[in-house]
C-alpha cells in the first residue's frame, strides 16, 4: 500500500467513525439500547482498524529506513576501505616527516664538525699570519705555517664540498612537505565525505531520501603520493620503473 | 634559458628552483597551477616547463595538453615531476607528449639526468 492510499484509508476511517458516533448520540437520546450496543461495537472495530493501519505505517517506515541503509554503499566503502586507508596514509605522513627530520639532522650533525674544524684551523693560521706580518715568525715557523696552509686549502675544498652536499640533502628532505601535504589533503576530503554521509544518515532515519545516483567524484586531479599498505592499483616502484616503462613506449 | 616551474606546493617549487640553479639554470619563474602557469607561458618566452601533476584548478596533465594544443607553445619541452605513479598515468603523460617524467621523491642526480637527456634529444632532433 502506498502512503497516499494509507492516507485516503485513514480519512475514510475517520469519516466512518464520525458518522457512527453521531448515530450513537441519536440512538442514546432515543433510548435504542440494542442500537447503542451495536454502534459501540462498530466504533471499537473501527478503532482497531485504525490501530492496524498505524502499525502498517510504522512497519513500512522501518522497512524503508533499513532499505536506505543498505542502499547507501558509500558508507560501507568508507568504513571498509577508506578509513583504514586514511590510517595508513596518516601513519605514512608520520614516517615521512620523521625521515625528513632525521635526514636533516644527520646532515647538520655531519656539517657542524666540518665547520668547527675549519673555524679552528682558520683562527690558528690567522694568528700565525698576523705574527708573520709583524715579522715575528722564524724561518722554521714559517715553513710550518705554509705547510698548515697547504693542508687548510685542501680541507677547505673537501669540507665545503661536503657541506654543500649536506645542504642539498637538507633542501631535498623538505620535499616531505609537498608529499605529506597531498596525503593530508586526501584525508581531509575523506573526513568531509564521512561528515556528509553522517548527515545523510540522519536524514534517512527521519524520511526517505532521494537517491541521486551520484558516485564518488571522478579522479581528474590525480591520486597523490603512493602510501605503503594502501592499494593504488598498478603503480611504479621508483624512477627506474618509470624509465623502463617510458623506454618501452619508445622514449 | 628561461624555465617555468609549476607546482602547488611552494616548498617543492623552491627545491626545484634551487636544484636548477645548482645546474646552472638561473632564470626561472614559478606558478602554483596550470591556470596561472598557462598565461605566463603564452606571454613569457619560456624555453622549458617543469610541472607537477596533482594541482587544484588546472592539473599538470591538463596544462601539458593545453601546451601541446597551443600553436606557439606546442614544441616547448615539458618535464613532469610528480608523485603520480600509476602506470596508466605515465602512459597518459607520454601520449600527451611529455618529454620526461620524474616520480617524487626524486634526487638531484635524477633531475639533472632527465634535463640533460631532454636537451640532448632536442639537440640531435
Amino acid at each position: 500500500m502506498t502512503s497516499e492510499a494509507l492516507q485516503k484509508n485513514e480519512e475514510a476511517l475517520t469519516e466512518e467513525m464520525l458518522i457512527c458516533a453521531r448515530q450513537l448520540v441519536v440512538d442514546i437520546e432515543q433510548g435504542n439500547t440494542d442500537e447503542v450496543k451495536n454502534k459501540l461495537e462498530e466504533l471499537t472495530r473501527l478503532r482497531e482498524a485504525e490501530l492496524f493501519q498505524e502499525l502498517g505505517k510504522l512497519t513500512r517506515q522501518l522497512h524503508e529506513s533499513l532499505n536506505n541503509f543498505q542502499v547507501d554503499s558509500k558508507i560501507a566503502l568508507i568504513t571498509e576501505q577508506e578509513i583504514p586507508d586514511a590510517k595508513e596514509r596518516l601513519l605514512h605522513v608520520i614516517s615521512m616527516t620523521e625521515d625528513a627530520a632525521h635526514k636533516t639532522m644527520n646532515a647538520v650533525d655531519e656539517s657542524m664538525p666540518l665547520s668547527a674544524s675549519l673555524l679552528s684551523s682558520a683562527t690558528e693560521i690567522h694568528q700565525e699570519w698576523k705574527r708573520f706580518r709583524s715579522r715575528e715568525l722564524s724561518v722554521d715557523e714559517f715553513r710550518k705555517m705554509s705547510s698548515k696552509l697547504d693542508d687548510f686549502f685542501v680541507s677547505i675544498e673537501s669540507s665545503t664540498r661536503q657541506m654543500h652536499d649536506n645542504l642539498n640533502e637538507i633542501m631535498m628532505a623538505q620535499g616531505f612537505q609537498d608529499l605529506t601535504g597531498q596525503i593530508i589533503r586526501r584525508v581531509i576530503s575523506l573526513v568531509q565525505d564521512v561528515e556528509d554521509s553522517l548527515v545523510e544518515l540522519i536524514r534517512i532515519s527521519g524520511k526517505r531520501i532521494i537517491d541521486t545516483g551520484k558516485g564518488p567524484a571522478a579522479e581528474t586531479q590525480g591520486f597523490g603520493p603512493k602510501v605503503p599498505g594502501v592499494d593504488h592499483g598498478d603503480t611504479v616502484e621508483g624512477q627506474d620503473e618509470v624509465d623502463e616503462l617510458l623506454s618501452s613506449l619508445g622514449f | 634559458m628561461k624555465i617555468l616551474i609549476v607546482d602547488d606546493f611552494s616548498t617543492m617549487r623552491r627545491i626545484i628552483k634551487n636544484l636548477l640553479r645548482d645546474l646552472g639554470y638561473n632564470n626561472s619563474a614559478e606558478a602554483d597551477d596550470g591556470k596561472t602557469g598557462l598565461p605566463m607561458l603564452q606571454s613569457g618566452n619560456f624555453d622549458f616547463l617543469v610541472t607537477d601533476w596533482n594541482m587544484p584548478g588546472m592539473s599538470g596533465i591538463e596544462l601539458l595538453r593545453a601546451v601541446r594544443a597551443d600553436e606557439k607553445l606546442k614544441d616547448l619541452p615539458v618535464l613532469m615531476v610528480t608523485a603520480e605513479s600509476k602506470r596508466e598515468q605515465i602512459v597518459e603523460a607520454a601520449e600527451a607528449g611529455v618529454n620526461g617524467y620524474i616520480v617524487k621523491p626524486f634526487t638531484a642526480t635524477t633531475l639533472k639526468e632527465k634535463i640533460d637527456k631532454i636537451f640532448e634529444r632536442l639537440g640531435t632532433a
